[in-house]
């Protein structure tokens, strides 16, 4: 499975300048990646667009939604495709970012989002949480802690 | 209930938003002495998030302080400096002091400042903020750890109808609209034809019933202010003959306060615009002429 995001991105690299977030969203945004976006936006052009379309940070480089608009609306785009160009993406998942977005659309790990994305909620463990305050002083820890613990 | 919401919801009159001015130092004596001039002829005030990705007194810190003077603050929150968690910590943390008014933007980029070498974060871009924020009214963090008391919040954002991909921009709005924007501060624009259409197309779409649409107008003094911003400032283009009628006039200074009041005479009289978002340069009491002039009672 290691060998898979290298050939992903030997391919999607060439192709379309994939940055490998992880979650490729490329058939909704007119097969332009979003996160060659200086802002990496997911979600359409933010307000410096220049006159001539392009980059607010690159002058030199066309809006990559300026690009990504027309693109959607091509003729070789399937309908649904143009339709989902609309929607709106959730925030990246930074835990993402190197891996395959192959083996993660084939899991679904790409289309999960946090609980509150979708107004779901979960119940806090009250226990857990409210000793966290404690876990973060540094007196509160045993002699040696550390040491059994090491950071990753 | 936030003032600005109750106007939102009533339309009773057009609505007055101006943005604060920068606040470096000289205490909460510095904030009144910019606000005093304001207070009397705005419905609401923008308490900027490091505007021009220039490092200034915190949007939150200004947001409190105005609402502790008496103000109604507009809590400014961009995407660029910081990440999903101190986004919700901020929005949450400014409303215990009572600011509900929140504007989602994207922000400008680290390069439009003084500090270009700055990393850049855009972890949510707008649109996904104003749903976090939504989700946090609502009485849930973006993980779904619930808020036992959620704070009232009203949310808005911006949207630029003068820049491209034009046609783009008034589905920009609606996703914006359609994911709890409330009102929507438009960028300064010069060209009455571009917000015109802009304002045709939201209407067209009933963007304008839920959301209030609030196109901004710039105060002024010199053609040299409008070629600055002309030139430095992505996203704004100020036609030719406009910026030759201001530095060709005999009183350059009064021109261009004829120019903004012409273009916000302009927008208010467009159906679906709710009132007007004033950004002034001058600071030379041309905020109170303007209101005036176009009988505009905050």
């Amino acid at each position: 499975m290691r060998l898979l995001p290298v050939v992903e991105h030997a391919v999607k690299g060439r192709v379309w300048d994939c940055r490998m977030c992880g979650q490729c969203v490329l058939h909704a945004t007119g097969m332009t990646c979003p996160m060659t976006c200086p802002k990496t936006l997911r979600n359409g052009p933010c307000g410096g667009v220049r006159e001539d379309g392009h980059c607010e940070v690159k002058p030199e480089m066309e809006c990559v939604w300026t690009v990504a608009e027309r693109r959607s609306r091509s003729a070789f785009n399937p309908t649904s495709w143009e339709r989902e160009f609309d929607h709106l993406r959730p925030p990246v998942d930074n835990q993402l970012r190197g891996s395959a977005s192959w083996t993660n659309l084939f899991t679904g790990r790409d289309r999960q989002t946090p609980l509150g994305w979708n107004g779901a909620t979960y119940a806090p463990d009250i226990e857990v949480e409210s000793s966290l305050g404690e876990v973060d002083d540094i007196d509160s820890l045993d002699t040696g802690f550390h040491e059994r613990n090491p950071l990753p | 209930m936030s003032r600005l919401s109750e106007l939102v919801d009533s339309r009773e009159r057009h609505i007055v938003t101006a943005e604060f001015p920068s606040i470096d130092g000289g205490g909460l004596d510095a904030v009144r002495s910019k606000l005093d001039p304001l207070l009397p002829y705005v419905d609401a005030i923008n308490a900027t998030d490091n505007p021009a990705a220039h490092a200034h007194a915190s949007n939150v810190s200004i947001a409190i302080a105005l609402a502790t003077l008496g103000a109604e603050p507009i809590l400014q929150v961009v995407c660029r400096d910081r990440n999903r968690i101190a986004q919700q910590a901020d929005i949450i943390g400014a409303a215990l002091f009572g600011v509900e008014n929140i504007c989602a933007l994207t922000g400008d980029d680290v390069t439009a400042g003084d500090e270009p070498e700055a990393r850049r974060v855009f972890d949510l871009d707008s649109p996904q903020l104003i749903r976090v924020a939504s989700g946090l009214a609502e009485g849930r963090y973006l993980s779904g750890r619930p808020i036992a008391d959620p704070p009232r919040l009203f949310i808005g954002a911006v949207e630029n109808p003068s820049a491209p991909p034009f046609d783009y921009r008034v589905k920009r709005a609606a996703l914006k609209s359609g994911e709890g924007a409330r009102f929507l501060q438009l960028q300064i624009c010069y060209h009455p034809d571009r917000l015109e259409s802009f304002i045709h197309g939201c209407v067209a779409e009933g963007i304008d019933v839920p959301t209030a649409l609030l196109p901004t107008v710039c105060l002024t003094k010199s053609a040299r202010a409008l070629t600055f911003m002309h030139d430095n400032v992505p996203g704004i283009d100020v036609p030719d003959d406009l910026r030759s009628r201001v530095a060709s006039a005999a009183n350059p200074a009064e021109e261009s306060y004829q120019v903004t009041r012409e273009l916000a005479q302009h927008a208010l009289s467009l159906r679906g615009v709710a009132g007007l978002h004033i950004t002034d340069f001058r600071h030379d009491g041309s905020l109170a002429r303007l209101v005036g002039d176009l009988g505009l009672r905050p």
